[in-house]
């Protein structure tokens, strides 16, 4: 919306090859709009391209909380944690009865829900043995990375 | 021709298509999510408009909300990029009813292509060689698939594309847990559970033709290589296809401009085929009806960009181009970094990328919408850039890789740069012509 970008990528490539034959290493220009850093490598022959996009739109506000609320883990429980960032799924598929509720008795390698990141499903596993106690997170909730899903004890 | 583009996509390819509209006079409106308001694409387009909240099913994959925002923008082209309803009928036909021209071809060749059963008819239909299987609407249907075409076997979304909703299955004790994820993917990514069943060749490579239509003539710009592969999701390209004798890749060739031809297709399409890495014999797997991820290799050889060409065809103008004026020069090399922890087995790593180093110079390409303080969100895929390089043969691109993958740095996210660099040193890899096993092999020893 601000953006203008006067220079294309064989501009780029030009300006390099125009660097590459005099003595400077490195071309550093700034605008309203960009900054953009030219430099050689720090080994080897090449070059490098550095971008910033001066951007006036307000900030977004972050749609995912970027650290896991830590909770409490009580005495003589162990935490289900969510391996990566995602939407959790209680149930392999909507409708679908869950991977486990409370009351149920897991082993490490039991299912208890489904993670899906970057369009793909991973699997979440128990990692541990003992009773399900709490279901820390409702169904297709976006979790953090980390963030307990579930106390087994 | 179009004056005003509406590009309803994000990511790399948006800024991509936003850049060749911008060059050739048209206007762009850029259809946005709620995470991508303050993306590069965002930055250069000339409008955005909103398309829904962040996740794509509200959002990239609503025929609804896209069709309303490219309506009430005023646009007169919509560009679906590739992924999200790149393929959906349903999308092209809004956009004819809308007043929209749909950058891409006709519906009927988007449903004769959209599943690969349809896809696999089609193709008999026009004398094109195929591999043993068929489709299967639920569990049932899928192990007396298994039967006719026996193990191993892969699993297909019907609708798919881009490795989501595909499985291997070595073992019948495997099937109806791989069957249930394929579904659900499948269900997820496109909207339609149902899956593929198909027999799986060992040594096989993956090879696809570049073709460009006019809805009357029809001409190819050579072939790609994209065998190297995880889990189906391609990680390294090339062009042309390396180690293939000279009258197979012609017959390939011909084969996929006979396709077109079969179809009256209109636009920038992809014929792949898998060759047996051994006889070179080949068989028609799928067409990709839309712009991919690795067009780029295709524009390094041969110096057309395939973005102009759709519009231009979208526009209306017929082919400017003929098969003689296409002069393929060098060797290319595609490399897609992925904001993933390889070493962690591909653990999705999104992020905020405080600093980028990309590498330039002659005969380097980087598509890429990550720029410093750009985001790879966690709802969508997590491409974070393409480096292309070309060279005067496949040695040349070869080392061109090697330096301007070392010259590269990202901080903020884990990405799969130092993966290719070890991928570009490996013998296999350095002689040219690898299967699809190689990244299997690789990976685990």
């Amino acid at each position: 919306m601000k953006g203008d970008l006067p220079l294309t990528l064989d501009d780029v490539n030009e300006i390099v090859s125009i660097l590459d034959g005099s003595q400077y290493d490195r071309l550093d220009i700034k605008t309203a709009r960009f900054r953009l850093r030219v430099a050689k490598s720090d080994e080897g022959d090449g070059w490098t391209q550095q971008w910033s996009l001066e951007d006036d739109a307000p900030e977004a506000e972050a749609v995912v909380a970027t650290a896991p609320e830590e909770i409490e883990i009580p005495e003589g429980m162990t935490a289900i944690r969510a391996a990566l960032p995602g939407t959790f799924y209680r149930a392999p598929s909507p409708g679908a009865d869950p991977f486990v509720e409370i009351g149920d008795t897991v082993e490490p390698d039991t299912p208890v829900g489904i993670i899906e990141t970057m369009k793909l499903f991973n699997p979440a596993a128990a990692g541990c043995s003992g009773e399900i106690a709490e279901i820390c997170v409702e169904n297709a909730e976006m979790i953090a990375a980390g963030r307990v899903l579930m106390l087994v004890k | 021709m179009i004056e005003t583009l509406f590009i309803a996509n994000r990511g790399e390819i948006a800024l991509r298509v936003i850049r060749t509209a911008k060059r050739l006079g048209i206007e762009t409106v850029l259809g946005v999510s709620e995470a991508d308001g303050r993306s590069a694409a965002a930055w250069l387009a000339d409008r955005i408009a909103p398309v829904g909240p962040a996740p794509s099913a509200q959002s990239y994959l609503s025929v609804d909300n896209v069709v309303k925002a490219a309506r009430d923008s005023g646009a007169d082209a919509l560009h679906p990029g590739y992924g999200f309803l790149a393929e959906n009928v349903g999308l092209a036909r809004a956009c004819a009813e809308a007043g929209i021209v749909f950058v891409g071809p006709d519906p009927a060749s988007l449903e004769a292509m959209g599943d690969k059963l349809m896809a696999r008819t089609v193709g008999i239909a026009a004398g094109l060689p195929v591999v043993p299987g068929g489709e299967a609407a639920d569990k049932d249907a899928a192990r007396a698939r298994a039967e006719e075409t026996g193990y191993p076997l892969l699993l297909k979304a019907v609708s798919g594309g881009g490795g989501k909703g595909m499985k291997r299955v070595d073992d019948p004790a495997q099937l109806d847990a791989q069957i249930d994820m394929a579904m659900r993917e499948a269900q997820a990514a496109f909207g339609d559970p149902r899956v593929y069943v198909e027999r799986f060749i060992a040594s096989g490579r993956h090879v696809e033709v570049q073709i460009l239509g006019d809805g009357e003539s029809a001409i190819h710009l050579g072939t790609r290589d994209c065998s190297i592969q995880r889990r189906f999701q391609k990680l390294v390209e090339e062009a042309p296809a390396p180690a293939l004798p000279d009258d197979k890749r012609a017959a390939i060739e011909d084969a996929a401009v006979r396709l077109a031809k079969h179809l009256d297709y209109r636009g920038a399409g992809t014929v792949e085929f898998l060759v047996d890495s051994e006889t070179f014999d080949f068989f028609f797997l799928e067409m990709n009806a839309r712009i991919q991820v690795e067009h780029p290799v295709t524009e390094a050889i041969t110096g057309i960009d395939l973005i102009e060409q759709q519009l231009l065809v979208a526009g209306g103008s017929p082919l400017a181009l003929t098969q003689d004026m296409v002069r393929p020069f060098g060797h290319a090399i595609e490399v897609r970094i992925n904001a993933e922890d390889w070493r962690k087995d591909f653990q999705p790593s999104p992020g905020i990328a405080s600093s980028v180093r990309w590498p330039a110079g002659p005969g380097i390409r980087v598509d890429t919408h990550i720029f410093d303080g750009g985001e790879v969100p966690p709802f969508y895929d997590s491409l974070a850039g393409k480096l292309i390089v070309h060279g005067k043969d496949r040695d040349e691109a070869v080392a061109k890789l090697v330096a301007a993958l070392g010259d590269f740095a990202l901080e903020g996210m884990e990405t799969t740069a130092g993966l290719h660099i070890a991928i570009a040193a490996d013998p296999r890899f350095k002689a040219g012509g690898v299967d699809t096993r190689f990244f299997g092999e690789f990976a685990h020893g």
